[in-house]
């Protein structure tokens, strides 16, 4: 399993980018969830939004999940593409896949890389 | 296996159709002909199938053998307690004297109708526990939207009106969640501890003011009954909330358990689960709501009472009565009457209150037995004295076989496949639940097939990978199914996509 260094981890399984401000899904999470078929971002560039809060939804062939927000802050930008290509969330969940960014975001209750690839291999069991 | 036998694919009825053909010929007409006014056409193009009525007869005959139901062989699909449904009850909601009326009719002249739902009523009030009970509701989620708007019209008129959060355990039924969306409400989960039972902790930091109620599905989606169901519920009281039982799993407690008793305020039952009403594209389901007597008042309009009670050993006279602060209508008319009121009062009348508590015990004896089977061959992870289901892991450590291709491979065995997926906190869960209905000899052979399952997974992984290969059809490829929506094999010629 795949946890780049440079990125910050939430216990519901998004990346949040600090240099960036980009958001995603985890590795982890899209192995979780098998093949992903629809991908819908719930906010709009200009919105403001709440870590913890929820800022799209993604279906898989097994399951639906809400993707919630990793920090607190205001969207600059959302990855448009993805609707139309929901299995980039599998192919290249931490490049091609992030969902939305976001600008003068205070991060939540973040892990790092290490603590996160951990927390990932407790519930492997 | 080698089946040398062609596959016959059987086309559409589209496919069938042919100009001119048809099933019914009209005699000439004997008035004079005049066109129908074009305002009122919705539309010209409707190119509806043309075919003899023998052809259509045997198109749908032709495809019934390819289905696999209750009737035809074990199904134990977890959390739809897919329970065989007797087949007295196709007589008696076929009786004249039912299907020859209508829901607009005088009172007067539907009182067998109305004494069957206010029998069906008082019968779900004493299996429940609960004051009140209306029928209205179409199935088990309409149940739940009905239930949840009583909760909030109970705040409402008590002027509490900051209550706007549900708590809901993860492992809840996902129509919990979505009821409660429909209303506007938000939802906060809450996790479960490592026996399966509600993380008393994490409820507890999440009751405030602001929690309208709590949504339990009790036994829950890990077939294990809550071992802290009182102390739940207190939690929820305590800080002002309604709690919500969600019944579709009450085939576990019929007889021994009365959730109304337990202090759960509201409940929906699905006859169509405990009560064999058919369903699994067989229904329409029926989804009763009771209530504790504080709720009792804002239960939906009209509820079949008692108008006038009878004289000495005459009968009483049944209509309808509206509850003083009623949530209003769920449905146009009563609810699913001979679908679903008269088959789960066939049901219950030939099973009486001894025979109920039979069908809990079978079903949970059934269930543990299966997993006293089970549980050395495929991992329990929350492994202990279940209810009506359990669920088991459909893995192997060092191997890439899931519980997909394990699901799948059972059909070649001529079972249908357990739930799979579901509830998400178990990794490739397989969700079994028997029912009461089967015996030994079929919960012994299923089992057999399981371990059976579990060996080749190891010797021959690909006949899993690649299973089923006795159905008519393969393995299908559901993620281009779920990402290329089309839905019919056929459009209409000037069809154009919007």
């Amino acid at each position: 399993m795949n946890a780049p260094s440079n990125l910050k981890y939430a216990t519901s399984d998004e990346w949040f980018e600090p240099a960036s401000g980009k958001v995603g899904i985890t590795d982890y999470a899209q192995n979780q969830l098998s093949d992903i078929v629809f991908v819908e971002i719930l906010v709009e560039a200009g919105d403001a939004v709440e870590a913890g809060k929820a800022i799209a939804s993604v279906e898989s062939v097994k399951a639906s999940a809400e993707i919630l927000a990793p920090a607190t802050g205001t969207v600059t930008a959302i990855n448009k593409g993805l609707a139309d290509k929901p299995e980039t969330l599998n192919s290249d969940p931490f490049g091609e896949g992030w969902m939305i960014q976001i600008e003068g975001g205070a991060a939540g209750d973040l892990m790092d890389a290490a603590a996160y690839s951990a927390y990932c291999e407790s519930r492997a069991h | 296996m080698t089946d040398q036998t062609p596959k016959i694919v059987e086309p559409t009825i589209f496919d069938l159709s042919s100009p001119g053909r048809t099933g019914v010929t009209f005699p000439a007409a004997d008035v004079p002909v005049a066109a129908l006014p074009p305002e009122h056409l919705l539309r010209s193009d409707l190119p509806l199938p043309e075919l003899a009525e023998v052809d259509v007869v045997r198109h749908y005959m032709r495809l019934s053998k390819f289905n696999y139901s209750v009737d035809s062989g074990f199904y134990p699909l977890g959390s739809c307690t897919m329970k065989y449904n007797p087949k007295i009850d196709e007589d008696t909601c076929r009786l004249p004297g039912f299907v020859y009326t209508h829901p607009l009719q005088p009172i007067e002249t539907v009182q067998g109708n109305l004494a069957l739902m206010h029998t069906l009523q008082e019968w779900l009030k004493e299996i429940s526990g609960f004051a009140a009970v209306t029928l209205q509701p179409a199935a088990g989620a309409h149940g739940e939207f009905t239930g949840v708007l009583m909760m909030a019209a109970y705040h409402k008129s008590r002027g509490d009106t900051k209550r706007t959060k549900m708590l809901i355990p993860d492992a809840a039924h996902g129509t919990n969640p979505a009821s409660v969306g429909m209303l506007g409400m938000t939802v906060q989960q809450i996790p479960s501890d490592a026996r399966g039972n509600v993380d008393l902790e994490k409820l507890k930091a999440a009751c405030d003011d602001t929690v309208v109620g709590m949504m339990l599905t009790n036994p829950n989606t890990l077939g294990l009954f809550d071992e802290h169901v009182e102390e739940v519920i207190k939690l929820v009281h305590d800080c002002g909330g309604l709690m919500y039982g969600d019944g579709a799993n009450l085939n576990a407690l019929l007889g021994i358990v009365r959730p109304g008793d337990v202090g759960f305020d509201v409940m929906h039952f699905n006859l169509h689960k405990t009560f064999a009403v058919p369903h699994g594209g067989g229904g329409p389901g029926s989804g009763p709501v009771g209530v504790a007597a504080h709720l009792a008042d804002f239960l939906p309009e009209p509820l079949v009472g008692i108008i006038e009670e009878g004289e000495g050993d005459e009968a009483p006279l049944f209509g309808f009565v509206k509850p003083q602060k009623s949530i209003g209508r769920m449905k146009a008319f009563h609810g699913h009457f001979g679908g679903g009121f008269v088959r789960a009062f066939t049901y219950i009348a030939l099973h009486g209150a001894e025979g109920l508590k039979d069908i809990a015990q079978y079903a949970v004896l059934n269930a543990n037995y299966l997993q006293a089977r089970l549980r050395d061959t495929y991992r329990v992870p929350f492994d202990r004295i279940c209810m009506h289901e359990f669920v088991a892991e459909g893995r192997f450590e060092g191997s890439d076989v899931r519980a997909l291709d394990i699901a799948k491979r059972l059909m070649d065995y001529n079972f249908h496949p357990p739930t799979n997926y579901f509830p998400l906190i178990v990794h490739e869960a397989l969700m079994i639940e028997p029912t009461e209905t089967e015996n030994k000899d079929t919960l012994d052979a299923f089992a057999d097939a399981l371990i059976q399952i579990a060996q080749e997974a190891k010797t021959d992984p690909d006949l899993l990978h690649n299973a089923p290969s006795t159905t008519l059809f393969g393995r299908m490829d559901e993620v281009k199914a779920a990402r290329e929506l089309v839905l019919c094999c056929w459009l209409p010629e000037n069809y154009s996509e919007a």
